[in-house]
């Protein structure tokens, strides 16, 4: 039952990962064929843009539910993978534990940088 | 209480690479998981690659400037083609998971007749949708400069 619920996050979260991994692809790799989320011009990670981006408060809250969904989506993915292989009871706690830990601390990571990110934007 | 008896899984990772004689689904399976532990290597250090932006410019500049080069260009457009093979894979899974594109179900009379053929179509066609955004995307990195 309780991978049974899982299993529907995994999947939920992947339609969120589409949703806004593909508008994060588009706007970082189609510059020139799309050209979107670019108002200084030039390339998308130049500073200018990454201010742009980071001082609006929509591309700050994506970025958050994005880099949650795709941190479930991918570790779940990544444990059921290792699971599928037999491991003993034993490891198979340890694996969870590892991947709860490592999403929370890159979770936490990444939401702090969004936000420092909002406020240093911001304020230039 | 209900007990499940559980078998190993005596291929291992080998069973996705070989083991049967498998159709086009099997190694979009295949595929789907390479893909995917790609890009979840990717993504973790994007992660902290990333989190420079909220260090000032001089800090991005400095991130920006240890991924530089035709190597990490062709990397990336590697991520960009996986990304686009993953997720319109991910879309044909759960459309089939939802019972779109698998056929009404049909009684069992010998000969059986297998769904899968009815699946093919989509499969074909996220694929076919896939290899026009890598192609869109090959543009982007590599002719339109």
């Amino acid at each position: 039952m309780r991978d049974q619920k899982l299993w529907t996050w995994h999947v939920a979260a992947g339609v969120l990962v589409l949703v806004f991994l593909g508008l994060h692809m588009v706007i970082m790799h189609l510059t020139r064929t799309v050209g979107i989320g670019t108002p200084a011009g030039g390339h998308a990670v130049d500073w200018g843009n990454v201010v742009a981006r980071g001082k609006s408060l929509f591309f700050t809250l994506t970025y958050i539910l994005l880099l949650g969904a795709a941190l479930f989506h991918g570790l779940y993915g990544l444990r059921n993978i290792v699971c599928e292989l037999g491991p003993s009871a034993g490891l198979k706690k340890a694996i969870n534990a590892l991947l709860l830990v490592g999403g929370l601390g890159l979770f936490g990571l990444g939401t702090w940088a969004a936000i420092a990110s909002f406020q240093l934007a911001s304020s230039l | 209480m209900l007990t499940t008896k559980h078998h190993p899984n005596r291929l291992g990772i080998w069973g996705w690479l070989g083991g049967g004689r498998w159709g086009f689904e099997r190694y979009l399976y295949t595929l789907h998981r390479l893909t995917g532990l790609g890009l979840l290597a990717y993504f973790l250090m994007h992660i902290v690659l990333t989190t420079s932006r909220s260090l000032g410019p001089e800090a991005w500049a400095r991130a920006m400037k240890t991924v530089e080069g035709p190597a990490f260009v062709l990397g990336e457009y590697l991520v960009f083609a996986a990304f686009a093979l993953h997720a319109l894979n991910g879309v044909r899974l759960v459309l089939l998971e939802l019972g779109v594109g698998v056929g009404k179900p049909i009684e069992p009379v010998y000969p059986y007749r297998t769904s899968v053929h009815v699946q093919r179509p989509l499969a074909v066609g996220a694929m076919l949708l896939a290899a026009a955004v890598a192609i869109i995307g090959g543009l982007d990195f590599f002719i339109l400069k």
